[in-house]
């Protein structure tokens, strides 16, 4: 059965293609238009109730949230491929650590700037400078403390590529787009770990992919 | 008898309270290290060490150290899977994926407008800051969306995840405890039918009752 991922071909449906394609697992894509407000259609409201984006249908079974997604993925399929969740349960501790501090510290600061700058400038509306500075500033927090622990770590978890690592692409690949990857280049440690995951095969395919995509 | 494990943090931080719960529903003993929060300990470099975001709760076993609430609610249900309530985070993969989904849903869309509620209502007042009537409004506005969805979840299943409670519903106890007995907002779910019975049992759960006791301010010890 071919892995079905719904969604529009940008942000977080990008963190399950990664995970997938490292998996090696089989899938075919099906658009979404946010734009056109496909995603509050009740047929895709009927596979996520929350009408956001993205889904998988895997035969029967749906699933949502990003990275329910990946780590359903990383587990069913953790002989094949790349292994993304560490090889003990120590290490998996650390993936979920680190996936845990991209959902509730990375994401939260850089999707505020994906909405005020990006989501902004394509509606043509006006977008919360207080938003921006403060979200700017919270991300370059995080980053320092990123910068620390990658000085002592080749990959957030380990030395290991993982979940926790793939985890930050979709959105990261944002501050290029914004003029902010500054951020990300002053680090030292942080631009080396940045340069050596954006130069992952998969994320080369994924990144500059438009739907259709057939893997 | 095991070591306890080692959590940092007071029991009113609604993540700390996340993972005494999952500790107790896995029959996990464990030994809870008070941080001052309004001395701004967690802010201090020998805190820093072990949680560099200065955020609690932190924890400790004899193999690892690890922050992040859900990320510890994960590690504790997997190492001691074969103790206390074992479906707490089925092995079964699909049923996983599920509980998965349902955390997920809980970090990503619940979380956000109801802490940022629990912050304006419960602890602004308390720590002496002016509360932002904008926030609440946006927030109630926001968490009212989420619980439609529950309720119409709440209303096949009879948990989230399936018919079991899981780390999906623990992870939702926290928050909804301070918006139900501490704000004017508990009526979100106890007007809703589905919901309303939901938090009903699984805030009837022992190990919740557990930690709400612990969040209790404690008698001083005896000399």
């Amino acid at each position: 059965m071919v892995v079905k991922l719904y969604g529009p071909d940008f942000a977080s449906a990008k963190r399950v293609l990664v995970c997938l394609i490292e998996k090696e697992v089989i899938f075919e894509t099906v658009p979404i238009d946010i734009f056109k407000g496909q995603n509050k259609d009740p047929d895709f409201l009927n596979l996520q109730p929350f009408g956001v984006v993205p889904v998988i249908q895997d035969g029967d079974y749906t699933l949502f949230e990003s990275r329910a997604i990946i780590r359903y993925y990383a587990e069913k399929y953790k002989s094949q491929g790349t292994d993304l969740l560490g090889k003990s349960i120590e290490e998996r501790g650390a993936v979920e650590q680190w996936l845990e501090v991209e959902a509730q510290n990375y994401h939260p600061a850089i999707y505020t700037l994906v909405i005020e700058i990006l989501l902004a400038r394509k509606k043509g509306t006006p977008s919360d400078a207080k938003a921006i500075e403060e979200s700017e500033k919270k991300l370059g927090k995080v980053l320092d403390i990123y910068e620390e622990r990658l000085s002592k770590s080749k990959y957030l978890a380990g030395d290991f590529f993982s979940l926790a690592d793939l985890s930050h692409l979709p959105f990261t690949k944002y501050l290029a787009d914004m003029g902010k990857m500054y951020l990300i280049e002053e680090r030292k440690h942080v631009k080396a770990w940045w340069d050596v995951i954006s130069n992952r095969p998969s994320w080369k395919k994924v990144s500059s992919s438009r739907w259709p995509l057939v893997e | 008898m095991a070591t306890p494990v080692k959590v940092y943090g007071p029991p009113m931080s609604t993540a700390v309270s996340r993972v005494l719960a999952c500790l107790l529903e896995k029959d996990v003993n464990f030994q809870l290290i008070p941080v001052d929060m309004s001395k701004g300990e967690h802010k201090k470099p020998d805190y820093l060490k072990i949680q560099p975001f200065g955020q609690v709760p932190s924890f400790q076993d004899e193999s690892i150290s690890l922050f992040e609430s859900r990320a510890i609610c994960r590690y504790v249900s997997e190492k001691y899977a074969n103790q206390g309530n074992k479906r707490l985070y089925s092995t079964n993969p699909l049923e996983k994926a599920s509980i998965e989904q349902w955390v997920e849903a809980e970090g990503q869309s619940f979380n956000p407008p109801s802490s940022a509620l629990v912050f304006q209502l419960a602890f602004a007042p308390r720590m002496k800051l002016k509360q932002d009537m904008g926030v609440i409004k946006q927030s109630e506005e926001k968490l009212n969306k989420v619980l439609d969805v529950y309720e119409q979840r709440l209303g096949e299943s009879r948990f989230l995840a399936g018919d079991e409670f899981t780390l999906a519903d623990l992870s939702h106890l926290p928050n909804t405890q301070y918006l139900v007995s501490v704000t004017d907002k508990g009526e979100m779910f106890t007007k809703r039918k589905n919901v309303g019975r939901w938090w009903s049992e699984i805030s009837g759960r022992d190990s919740w009752k557990k930690v709400v006791d612990l969040q209790k301010p404690q008698p001083p010890k005896s000399a």
